[in-house]
């Protein structure tokens, strides 16, 4: 009998950005000077309007986006190397050729981390973990939109990554699908205790799924701020009054200082 | 989904005869107008044969047709296919370097422009009076199309799977042969169908030079020695027969494609 892969990552990781900027051009800045610190094991969810520096930050994080000023730091440093960075992005983006398992696989074979079973029993348990476990031998198209996207976080999970990057990952399903990947997400964070950031445009996803959102707007972080919901997270806990008065405080802060009072912050914002 | 067809026999043939039936008509009507033509303007024989004289022609002269359509479609296959190799293989060079690129790609569009008919002279002092120069002209002819798609489908990568590839730190060679190359099949595909046209002709227009005074075998071959002695209905059988060899290659590649994009994409969607 095969072993798995060993689970040789180290204790999650932490992120520390400082004064991150990215310009496409002399004008144009994506992102500016922005500071955040995600400590190990938590999840901060990033919100703003469409096109105010969201995405080039997790990808500067990724290190798929160079940075022209300041620094992304992962801590340890070591964790950056390949397989311990997963990233599930805003389309599932799985390699229409392939099947479930052999797209699964493919991180795997990509870093060169263990024997072929080994790899095999890898994927198939973390397909598994996102309840794809019959769906090895689909192919994409054969799959619901749903299933792709869980096969996209099996994908990104099967390298036990220290750090997990979420782009919008909900953004394309429907709200029942999408609370059915919420819970999905919590309960593989329950278990393997990754660092992650989440890119999002849902108040309530943001809510539910993190311990602290950051708001931001043309390429500015504005604002950190608690997510005072209690743990374990449960999508029953959209329906309390904590969740709606929470939900009233992020809305205002996506409205912008203007038209509404600032809210108590927490360190970490630039 | 699934694989097996709901339909029945009976809805199938409906659906044939819906799908055919429009082109099926165009030609009857078309034959109707040529016979009409032959007859109402007493056009002679040397001119516009009735469409039965050719049938005859075609019929007498079928052994000569047989041996000119496998010698054409051997050349026209061999081309198309050395052309997918050869297509293949400069487009990996020119997905892989920028430089490589702008150097060569402006004498592949040669290849499109030049008039092939200027250059089968040539081929035929260089090359001589034989096979090997009908499909080097071939393979000029079909060059273009593949290479232009193929390059198209290797560098025309999604970015989110460029971006998981870098992630994991994944080499050059690795990123070509998991994700750019099975990436650029359904392009390959396409410009292979585009090309297969274009081999037939290729190949016959070679043959109009090749065959000239020799006792090669070809379509072109027949259709100038004919035109020579005016057999105008053995000529158009020719056509005719040139024209079939350009379907049915038409058809294998695109039996060949549906077999190879079935890993692709649904087969329903490629229709």
């Amino acid at each position: 009998m095969n072993e798995p892969v060993p689970d040789d990552r180290p204790a999650a990781a932490s992120i520390h950005c400082r004064a991150v900027t990215v310009r496409f051009a002399p004008q144009a800045v994506a992102v500016d000077r922005v500071d955040l610190d995600v400590s190990s094991g938590e999840i901060v969810a990033l919100i703003g309007p469409s096109g105010c520096g969201k995405t080039t930050l997790l990808r500067a994080i990724a290190g798929l986006q160079p940075v022209t000023g300041g620094q992304v730091e992962l801590d340890p440093a070591a964790i950056a190397d390949e397989g311990q960075i997963g990233f599930v992005f805003q389309q599932p983006g799985l390699l229409p050729w392939a099947t479930t398992l052999q797209n699964v696989l493919l991180p795997l074979e990509l870093i060169g981390r263990g024997s072929r079973p080994q790899r095999r029993l890898a994927a198939e348990a973390s397909l598994a973990s996102v309840q794809l476990a019959d769906a090895t031998d689909k192919r994409p198209h054969e799959l619901s939109g749903g299933m792709q996207m869980r096969a996209s976080i099996a994908r990104a999970l099967v390298t036990h990554p220290s750090v997990l990057l979420l782009d919008e990952p909900f953004a394309a399903l429907d709200d029942m699908l999408r609370n059915d990947l919420g819970r999905l997400l919590l309960s593989l964070w329950q278990r393997q205790r990754f660092t992650a950031v989440m890119v999002t445009h849902n108040i309530s996803e943001s809510i539910l799924l993190s311990h602290r959102i950051a708001v931001m707007r043309e390429g500015v972080l504005e604002t950190v701020i608690d997510n005072p919901l209690a743990w374990p997270r449960d999508p029953t806990q959209m329906r309390t009054p904590q969740f709606a008065e929470f939900f009233g405080v992020v809305s205002d802060l996506l409205r912008g200082p203007a038209d509404s009072p600032q809210p108590e912050t927490r360190g970490g914002a630039s | 989904m699934s694989d097996s067809d709901p339909r029945s026999p009976a809805s199938r043939v409906v659906d044939a005869a819906r799908h055919w039936g429009p082109a099926v008509i165009v030609a009857l009507v078309a034959l109707a107008t040529w016979q009409l033509v032959a007859w109402g303007f007493q056009m002679p024989s040397a001119l516009l044969p009735e469409p039965a004289e050719v049938w005859q022609a075609a019929l007498e002269h079928r052994i000569e047709l047989l041996k000119a359509l496998y010698a054409t479609g051997l050349a026209a296959a061999a081309g198309l296919l050395a052309a997918i190799g050869l297509g293949s293989l400069i487009s990996v060079g020119f997905s892989q370097s920028r430089r490589v690129r702008l150097a060569l790609f402006p004498y592949v569009i040669f290849l499109q422009t030049v008039p092939i008919v200027a250059i089968a002279p040539l081929l035929i002092i260089w090359s001589g009076y034989q096979f090997r120069t009908v499909v080097i002209v071939t393979v000029i002819v079909c060059l273009f199309p593949i290479v232009n798609s193929v390059t198209a489908g290797l560098m025309a990568i999604d970015r989110q799977w460029s971006d998981l590839f870098v992630l994991y730190g994944a080499g050059r060679s690795q990123k070509l042969a998991r994700l750019q190359i099975p990436a650029a099949v359904p392009y390959l595909v396409l410009g292979a169908k585009t090309s297969s046209g274009l081999a037939v002709i290729g190949a016959i227009v070679a043959e109009f030079f090749v065959g000239n005074g020799t006792d090669y075998d070809g379509l072109g071959t027949l259709m100038t020695h004919w035109q020579g002695f005016v057999k105008t209905d053995a000529l158009i059988a020719a056509v005719f027969a040139s024209t079939l060899l350009g379907l049915f290659l038409f058809g294998l590649v695109h039996l060949v494609s549906r077999t190879l994009l079935r890993r692709w994409i649904d087969v329903g969607e490629a229709r």
